[in-house]
């Protein structure tokens, strides 16, 4: 049997303590928690940083710390830093040295690494090992080359061999969701399909009981199945809340594909124990002929600013489809002309709030807005150039007529200056596996004692 | 004909990885399950999407009460024509159509 107690969905998410310290009066075999996720887009991998605040991310983290200098077993994070890139990875292993210090302890330190340099990648492309996932960008030894981070997700293996160092705190970067839950069951030979399964619900924390936000939550595995059990008093898992988390983030709700192999649970049985546990048997572990790890990256995709103006004049607002298209068709020929620049060398976009903001073009519905904002969106290949048709564009946004006959308008600008930098912007461009000889070959695994001496 | 969102508990819309949308109809009874289960065909989700049924995966989980689509997403997550990080805004879309 192996116990293990996940705190939270994600580390910067939050927990409440005293669950906490429920969970580990029941004395958990690893404390185990994610510390990132694709969700918020390509700019975290693209930059290599972490979404949440430094402060937020140390006060949690001196909390995890502490809880397992209490019970001495491991404390794996994966996913460190949002993406999970080199230097996300730094950035934590810095906060835990920090946080080491000022409690007077020290610890040995795994450090697991899932960069993939540019060139590795494109080799692995050259060679016929790196296969497409649906839907897939078109890649190419190019498109590698642009990338600025590329990472793969770790599994049970990579992490397993950091747990067999005998850490006290391992930092993975990119990891699967499930993994770093997974990999010491399997390693103590608990049922593999139970493993996985278990990991899938557990990995958001206590997402799969009545009260999300407390966060933490016990799974306990063994040869047939596994038990869920929330550590918060007023949480409770049903078997409705934990089998309906198959559905969460998961195009197929009854298939998880994993490095080495997919779990399926289509026969799998959840029955309550008692009012808050819930058993799951029968879950399936089917192995792979090969061992793939899927890839991330993000690749740059240039410069961007944004512009917002407010248009409250009636009139305006009645017209917006036809004023946003005579600017941007006014701004676009100036900006070509007095850049130099042909019609592909940028992009600048209108986009109307308040009307089809979020869906585009597949919006079905209309109604009478009172105001509506127009976002100005600049994409070029350089800051300079951005900057310039942003300028360029302010005016526009500003004090453009409908027609040459009627007084200038002044529409309401919220901020000064109305241009704000985005900086460079990325776009994930790799939906694709990587075949491995080795679970290791990709990976980079040091051990530390921290603090330094 | 009402709203297939005033007749089910929750309809959820989310990013499944940056490169795929799934959207869980939670129907919250077995009488509505059953409606959406019979009364949303497969086409007229994809026509909503604008896309193929062909690129639609569904899900009709008895168990759960919880009708389930997974389709590549419109845009993917993050570029410059993608308007919604997260995906969560596209359920509105299956919430307001109609159900027989």
């Amino acid at each position: 049997m192996t116990r293990v107690l996940i705190p939270s969905g994600a580390l910067g998410l939050g927990y409440d303590p005293t669950a906490l310290e429920r969970g580990l009066a029941a004395k958990p075999d690893i404390i185990a928690i994610d510390g990132g996720s694709t969700d918020s887009g390509p700019s975290y991998l693209g930059r290599g940083v972490s979404k949440y605040s430094r402060a937020s991310t140390k006060a949690e983290w001196r909390g995890l710390i502490e809880a397992r200098e209490k019970t001495g077993v491991p404390l794996v994070i994966g996913t460190a830093g949002t993406c999970g890139a080199g230097s996300a990875v730094d950035w934590l292993v810095g906060i835990t040295e920090e946080i080491l210090s000022e409690l007077g302890l020290s610890a040995k330190v795994a450090v697991l690494k899932s960069d993939q340099p540019n060139k590795r990648v494109a080799e692995a492309l050259t060679s016929g090992r790196i296969s497409p996932l649906y839907p897939a960008p078109e890649i190419s030894a190019d498109l590698i080359a642009e990338c600025s981070n590329i990472v793969a997700l770790a599994g049970a293996e990579q992490i397993a061999t950091a747990i067999e160092t005998g850490a006290d705190i391992i930092i993975a970067g990119r990891t699967t969701d499930t993994a770093i839950i997974a990999a010491l069951p399997l390693m103590r030979g608990d049922k593999a399909g139970a493993a996985w399964h278990g990991a899938k619900i557990g990995e958001c924390g206590a997402l799969c009981t009545t009260n999300p936000q407390t966060g933490v939550i016990l799974v306990d595995f063994d040869a047939e199945g596994f038990t869920i059990t929330p550590m918060a008093e007023d949480s409770h898992a049903t078997p409705h809340t934990v089998s309906a988390h198959m559905l969460y983030e998961n195009s197929d709700p009854f298939i998880l594909f994993e490095p080495g192999g997919h779990l399926d649970v289509t026969a799998s049985a959840y029955a309550a124990l008692d009012e808050r546990q819930v058993r799951v048997t029968g879950s399936e572990w089917v192995p792979s002929d090969r061992y793939t790890v899927k890839l991330e990256g993000a690749r740059r995709a240039g410069y961007q600013s944004v512009l917002l103006t407010l248009l409250r004049d009636r009139h305006y607002v009645e017209n917006a489809d036809a004023w946003c298209a005579d600017i941007q068709q006014k701004c676009r020929a100036k900006a070509m002309d007095r850049l130099g620049l042909s019609a592909e060398d940028f992009d600048l976009e209108l986009r109307i709030i308040g009307r089809n903001a979020t869906l585009g073009p597949l919006e079905n519905r209309a109604n009478g807005a009172v105001e509506l904002g127009v976002a100005g969106i600049v994409t070029a290949a350089s800051p300079e150039r951005v900057e310039e048709i942003a300028k360029m564009l302010n005016p526009y946004l500003l004090h453009h007529s409908l027609t040459a006959e009627e007084a200038m308008p002044t529409f309401a600008f919220p901020f000064s200056p109305a241009e704000v930098e985005r900086g460079e912007i990325f776009e994930f461009c790799l939906n694709h596996v990587m075949e491995l000889n080795d679970p290791m070959e990709a990976f980079d695994l040091k051990v530390m004692n921290l603090p330094h001496a | 004909m009402p709203e297939l969102g005033s007749i089910v508990e929750k309809v959820r819309s989310k990013n499944a990885g940056p490169f795929w949308l799934t959207v869980d109809i939670f129907c919250g009874s077995m009488e509505a399950f059953e409606r959406v289960s019979k009364g949303v065909s497969t086409e007229r989700v994809a026509t909503l999407f604008q896309t193929d049924a062909a690129q639609l995966k569904r899900f009709d989980i008895p168990s759960l009460n919880v009708v389930k689509f997974s389709l590549p997403r419109p845009q993917v997550q993050g570029t410059r024509f993608d308007r919604d990080m997260h995906g969560a805004a596209w359920g509105a879309l299956v919430e307001e159509m109609d159900v027989n």
